[in-house]
């Protein structure tokens, strides 16, 4: 049966619910921190803050990542920003304003109280972060610099170079290193969680395999904290590492954590289109270029011309001319469908006609080469390496992409799952954001949850559990669960079919781009269903894992992915049939203005959706959160 | 395009390697190299044989994942860029390409062309950050920073930690790794206080583990796909005989 979920949202003025919880919030003392022990997965940088932060506090963290290095973390790669309230360039930002912006940037499906709460934290994480000597840019005085970044009027976006991801996580990393060493962190690179286990209803521990041996081993503690980043890989194609992934929290679902908006993902309009069907992945060119490049496509289709040749009064600016006080500054939502629009009605540019001009000729002409080689001289760089196109010389060719997951394990205010114990945070979990976050948001998200907030909340879960025992992983339910794993994993090597995991990953990567991705309808999402359903079932019959279990073994590690993607990807589905509205970047196409704009549905539709799990992945049930706004009223959005 | 390939495989830390031979019909010069790699394995995989285990992740060139000696050089041809940014288009039809791990005796083979640098978060964990607890951190403009100290210590920050330095140094040493950390914090007031402290522990840890000493040829520098400097070592030995006074 469906229900309504409740959020646990503190009672008081939206300015004061944070400190009210705070200065509530239950202690545990220092010399009982020492007996209690927490699982963190992911060191990225929900991870790897929210496992320093617990380890100076004196609790003992064991820390999952399965990458070699947890400085590897796909954190690493977020170029642009991070979103925090100064008001250092005194242009009238305040916490309620970063709020409201927030807020409608997600078109107003996300939660006030903690999407103010993001807010509130963000300016203490500037102090955290210059502290560890994070290289923020700064003015000659030695002040730090701000940029602005779509979807706001004011400059509150810190940024290290176009590496402002790797410079936090390397900062987040060496806090979580200096804990290693101390010992209060155990680390286990090189580690994939393979399922959760619960006892007596509560999160105690993970079941993992040590992909260096292929050792399957079991893992205990009072608590569970999954941060484990996006899911967008499940397009295959998109602008994230190879290993991102969603069975940590998958199989966490399938104990019982309800899965949240899973198919709202942002698309990102600037990476780089497909150049062939050998591709696995896209590669991201910062968004920052659409400040001075200028995006077209060629007025007639299948036009076969060099862009040099083709005259101006042949060229469509679209999205200038459809957003006029935007431009080419559009939203990202905005951009990356107009985009699709133009490539489906057959002017896509490029061997594959998959992409849209992004044109800096007429920029190099007003402000000279060199200032636009000051600007962005190293994506120009990077986009030479990669196509080998001197962008100088010819525009980009630019594609929208899968990019970063606004649903994922639903949480309440305490960042904790339905399931008691388990909290989930940064990417892993529902964004705050909702339905269409803005850009340098999600940094922000992943730093807050894990430096700010998680160790009050977890410390408030701890105070109840500091007379219960270390966990004992001889409990029938790490046997159960670690023979599951083990029975699973042998499934696949024995299967001895003829398509390898990749391969079914990109078949099923195309149905969701075409049917779950930027534009979504009725028909196309039943068929969609339909076409997941026997991928799946092939996938029992027909999957090729060469090696063995016991082993080191990459495609067994890709098999265990793809098998939670196929169930996963029905479920974005499902939640992307079951809401008849569009918004933000969700558009379905049966629910448009005259005009081709998104159409929201605020009478019913604003609620955050709960899914939770039956057994059956094409049975789920649907919970449903309201979204209450007690102190602001949402608006349309217009961009016109 | 044709290509013609040597690569290293072998079973485990102790088993004996070798190279072995493949060829490929069907290289896409606009493929990147790994997407090369992914290629092969999948016909050997469709063969029954087992795919070639290497280590990659973002494909982006930032976190430092990847990384194999191509021809005897670390990353391959193209200067400072990281395997995955590498692209066929770099090589000629008909080519041999010989691929072989990252060498050295601090990196144990794990198998094929993975390796284990984990001796790099042990250089870290002995002293590369700044000594600070969460929460309680002063607000961030009481700590001035100049224009030309922040990017000068981004230069150093930049490292992606990829071994490349050390797999190219005929000592096999970790000095630039090392030093650019080193030089990072010292170039930052919030870092210099702990600098003495910072240096030699971090030096000494460098040393313990199984790395060479560092003799000046500057080859490190030459395949860095960040160009993070050979100055950064004169400083770190700056530092640490500033340390030992
Ligand atoms: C190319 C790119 C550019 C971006 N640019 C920006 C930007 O400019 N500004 C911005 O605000 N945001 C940006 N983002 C988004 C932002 O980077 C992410 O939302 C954020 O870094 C997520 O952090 P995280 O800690 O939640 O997860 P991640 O950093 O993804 O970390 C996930 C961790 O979980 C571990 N893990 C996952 N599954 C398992 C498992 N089963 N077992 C063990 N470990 C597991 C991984 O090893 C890793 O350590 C960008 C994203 C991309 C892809
Ligand atoms: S110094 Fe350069 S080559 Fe060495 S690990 Fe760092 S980035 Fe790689």
């Amino acid at each position: 049966m469906a229900k309504t979920i409740k959020a646990n949202i503190p009672a008081g003025e939206l300015n004061q619910k944070w400190e009210n919880y705070k200065a509530q919030a239950k202690l545990v003392s220092p010399n009982n921190r020492k007996k209690l022990e927490v699982i963190v997965v992911g060191t990225g940088l929900a991870g790897a803050s929210a496992a320093a932060s617990l380890a100076e506090m004196g609790y003992n963290v064991k820390s999952f990542c399965f990458q070699d290095s947890p400085r590897r973390a796909h954190s690493v790669a977020a170029q642009g920003g991070v979103n925090a309230m100064k008001n250092y360039q005194n242009d009238g930002d305040s916490i309620h304003r970063m709020f409201i912006d927030t807020l409608k940037g997600g078109d107003f499906r996300s939660r006030e109280a903690n999407t103010y709460r993001l807010a509130e934290c963000s300016a203490s994480l500037i102090d955290q972060a210059v502290a560890q000597g994070v290289p923020f840019g700064r003015e000659y005085s030695g002040y730090l610099k701000n940029r602005s970044f779509g979807g706001v009027q004011v400059s509150r976006t810190f940024y290290a170079r176009g590496q402002t991801g790797q410079q936090l996580l390397l900062g987040a990393y060496q806090a979580l290193m200096r804990q290693t060493e101390i010992g209060k962190i155990k680390l286990y690179s090189r580690h994939e969680m393979l399922d959760l286990v619960l006892i007596d209803g509560k999160a105690k521990g993970i079941i993992t395999r040590h992909l260096d041996t292929g050792k399957i081993e079991r893992h205990g503690a009072h608590l569970v904290v999954l941060a484990t980043g996006g899911f967008g890989k499940i397009y295959y194609l998109s602008t994230l590492a190879m290993g991102c992934n969603a069975s940590a929290i998958w199989r966490a679902h399938k104990k019982g954590a309800y899965m949240a908006n899973p198919s709202w993902t942002q698309i990102h309009p600037t990476s780089l289109p497909q150049s062939g069907p050998y591709q696995s992945k896209l590669t991201l060119m910062s968004e920052s270029l659409r400040n001075d490049g200028r995006i077209w496509v060629p007025k007639t289709k299948n036009d076969q011309r060099s862009p040099n040749q083709i005259p101006e009064n042949e060229r469509d600016y679209y999205l200038e001319r459809k957003y006029p006080s935007f431009g080419n500054l559009a939203p990202r939502d905005i951009a990356s469908r107009s985009a699709k629009e133009q490539i489906d009605a057959g002017k896509g540019v490029g061997p594959l006609q998959n992409a849209v001009y992004l044109d800096f000729a007429h920029a190099i002409a007003e402000y000279g080469k060199n200032v636009i080689e000051q600007r962005y001289g190293n994506l120009f760089k990077m986009y030479q390496k990669i196509t080998g196109i001197n962008a100088y010389q010819e525009p980009m060719k630019i594609s929208p992409s899968a990019h970063f997951s606004m649903g994922g394990l639903w949480v309440d205010y305490d960042l904790m799952t339905s399931i008691p114990g388990l909290f989930a945070i940064g990417e892993s979990n529902f964004s705050d954001h909702g339905a269409n976050r803005l850009g340098a948001n999600s940094l922000l998200q992943a730093c807050v949850d894990g430096y700010y907030i998680a160790p009050y909340t977890i410390q408030n879960y701890l105070a109840d559990e500091i007379n219960t025992p270390k966990t004992n992983v001889n409990h029938p339910a790490f046997e159960k669960a670690e023979l599951n794993a083990r029975l699973q994993l042998e499934q696949f090597v024995n299967c001895k079919g003829d398509k390898t995991a990749e391969e079914f990953h990109k078949e099923l990567g195309k149905i969701l781009y075409d049917k779950c991705g930027l534009s979504r309808s009725e028909v196309g999402l039943k068929q969609a269903i339909e076409t997941i359903q026997e991928l799946r079932g092939e996938f029992k019959k027909n999957l090729l894992v060469p090696g063995d279990v016991d082993d080191i073994n990459s495609e067994l590690e890709k098999a265990g992915r793809v098998y939670d993607y196929m169930e996963l990807a029905e479920l974005m589905c499902q939640d992307a049939l079951s809401r008849e509205e569009s918004c933000g970047a969700h558009f379905r196409e049966e629910y448009q203005t005259k005009d081709g704009e998104a159409l929201r549905n605020d009478d019913n539709y604003a609620y955050t959706s709960a899914w939770e799990w039956t057994g059956n992945p094409s049975k789920p049930i649907l919970n449903k959160e309201e979204l209450i706004f007690e102190f602001v009223k949402p608006t349309q959005r217009s961009y016109k | 395009m044709k290509i013609y390939l040597k690569v290293w495989r072998q079973q485990h830390k102790d088993s004996k390697g070798m190279l072995v031979e493949y060829s490929l019909n069907e290289v896409d010069p606009e493929m990147s190299f790994l997407e090369m790699l992914d290629m092969l394995n999948l016909k050997l995989a469709k063969k029954g044989e087992r795919p070639i285990e290497f280590d990659h992740d973002c494909r982006e060139g930032i976190c430092g994942q990847c990384g194999v000696m191509i021809n005897g050089i670390a990353h391959g041809p193209l200067k400072n860029t990281t395997t995955c940014q590498l692209h066929m288009r770099s090589f000629k039809n008909g080519d041999t390409i010989y691929i072989e791990p990252f060498k050295a005796k601090a990196f144990p083979i794990i198998r094929d062309l993975k390796v284990d640098r984990s001796a790099f978060d042990a250089i870290i964990a002995a002293g590369g950050y700044v000594s600070v607890n969460t929460g309680q951190a002063p607000e961030a403009n009481s700590i001035m920073v100049t224009h030309d100290e922040a990017e000068s210590a981004f230069d150093s920050a930049a490292c992606i930690g990829c071994g490349a330095c050390v797999a190219t140094c005929k000592n096999a040493s970790a000095a630039l790794f090392t030093s650019a950390k080193i030089s990072h914090l010292a170039k930052l007031p919030q870092g210099q206080k702990e600098s003495e402290q910072r240096t030699l522990k971090m030096v000494d840890r460098m040393e313990d583990l199984d790395f060479g000493h560092c003799t000046n040829t500057e080859a490190c520098e030459v395949e860095c796909p960040q160009e993070i400097s050979v100055l950064n070592i004169a400083r770190m030995n700056y530092e640490y005989n500033k340390a030992k006074l």
